[in-house]
């Protein structure tokens, strides 16, 4: 198991049986593989409620992609729905779990996912309209960037998503919760360290 | 009523300066045999509503390269080289919104609604400019309808009528673009004009459709 869905495996364990649960592009994605999609209802913004496993090549079909456009498959009892209608699932408070990557997250829960600063910003997709709308938004990233720089930090140098906090951030390392005092840890993996962890986190953090 | 039309009378309607509405998530339920019949018409400066401008070369993306987009409104264009090189350059305009906040414009302007408050992208750079109303101790930003001269959409299916079906998660925009616009094309799968679809599994009724075409396999 690659350290990608290590971390999707983590995310899986949070979610139970009869969840509505939005997963974001990327490692969230990945969540499909560690859960019984029959149980937990996976919602794709572009219309879908019912999302299953990724298909064999045999099986894709182009007209079935999540928000990713990647080919995906449909469980029994699932529905197709114009986007209008999506997002008022969304916004209207139907959707129990969002989880979501992100570029940074900092000490206070704030996220930001959306924008690079210096590059034309050009994109958003339903980035906020989930962090709005989710009861719950789990955080699914490598705790560090691919050059070793902390991805949860003490102010995020990057445009925040929204003015919504997430609940739960989940790495390789380590799981993090937030509560009215801020960021504290909840769990480190077995193949790390409080030392490790403290190191690679730009945020000073309570343990729980 | 047969509301099949021709290529040669699709092309007549496209003109300069137009603002068209275009169904699809990426390439699925894109109606891309429209886009191509778009692309080879001398309509330019045209303002594109859609959720992206294609990806490069594909779909919306040969507009790009043709110059005949003038603005571009959507929520995700990242992922085109194209449609970034052009904004870098200010040959493109681009307007982007969330996806939720798009979706729910378009529908309000087939709906007669003339504007909505909406909590997403309240504290974000995307509002800097917008309205903001405090309504019961939450901030919400105004956002306009959105409305156009055309819409080419994509379906599976249409009867007798031009009532229409459309395709599993190929119906993403569709729908609501269908409400939207002064005229209204339907790119069809599938166009059966002896019968009736069930009344039960008609997603978008009759009354919204101008003109039908057949999808004809487009690279």
């Amino acid at each position: 198991m690659n350290i990608k869905e290590h971390i999707a495996k983590r995310v899986s364990k949070e979610l139970h049986e009869g969840d509505v649960v939005n997963l974001g592009i990327g490692i969230p994605t990945l969540v499909t593989n560690f859960i019984d999609t029959s149980k937990i209802f996976i919602h794709s913004e572009n219309g879908i409620l019912g999302v299953g496993k990724s298909p064999s090549k045999g099986e894709i079909d182009m007209n079935v992609v999540n928000a990713g456009k990647k080919p995906v498959t449909i469980v029994n009892g699932a529905s197709f729905f114009d986007s209008s209608f999506s997002f008022s699932m969304i916004r209207g408070g139907h959707i129990d779990v969002s989880v979501l990557g992100v570029i940074q997250v900092s000490g206070e829960g704030l996220i930001a996912n959306w924008a690079m600063p210096g590059k034309a910003v050009l994109g958003v997709g339903g980035a906020m309209d989930l962090l709005e709308g989710s009861k719950k938004i789990i955080v699914a990233t490598t705790h560090t960037t691919k050059d070793g720089k902390p991805k949860i930090v003490n102010k995020l140098r990057y445009p925040q998503t929204s003015l919504r906090k997430i609940d739960m951030i989940v790495t390789e390392l380590a799981t993090f919760s937030f509560d009215e005092d801020g960021i504290y840890l909840k769990e480190i993996d077995k193949n790390s360290s409080l030392e490790e962890v403290v190191k690679k986190t730009g945020v000073k953090f309570r343990v729980k | 009523m047969n509301k099949q039309i021709t290529t040669g009378q699709i092309l007549q309607i496209f003109k300069d300066n137009q603002t068209i509405m275009v169904g699809g998530f990426g390439i699925v339920g894109s109606p891309l045999t429209l886009i191509d019949l778009l692309s080879k018409s001398e309509a330019k400066n045209l303002t594109i509503i859609s959720n992206n401008l294609g990806e490069q070369g594909k779909g919306l993306g040969k507009l790009v390269i043709n110059k005949q987009v003038r603005k571009g409104i959507g929520s995700y264009f990242t992922t085109n080289k194209d449609v970034v090189e052009a904004y870098n350059k200010n040959e493109l305009e681009i307007k982007l919104l969330p996806q939720g906040t798009m979706a729910e414009s378009i529908r309000a302007g087939g709906a007669g609604i003339g504007g909505f408050y909406v909590k997403t992208s309240t504290g974000t750079s995307l509002s800097k400019n917008s309205e903001i109303r405090n309504i019961d101790g939450i901030d919400y930003v105004f956002q306009k309808p959105l409305n156009a001269d055309i819409a080419l959409i994509k379906a599976k299916k249409s009867d007798k009528l031009g009532n229409l079906i459309y395709n599993k998660s190929a119906r993403n925009f569709n729908p609501i673009m269908a409400t939207a616009a002064d005229i209204v094309i339907a790119e069809v799968e599938e166009i059966d004009n002896e019968n009736y679809l069930s009344p039960e599994e008609i997603v978008t009724p009759h009354i919204f459709i101008d003109y039908v075409i057949e999808s004809k396999g487009v690279e």
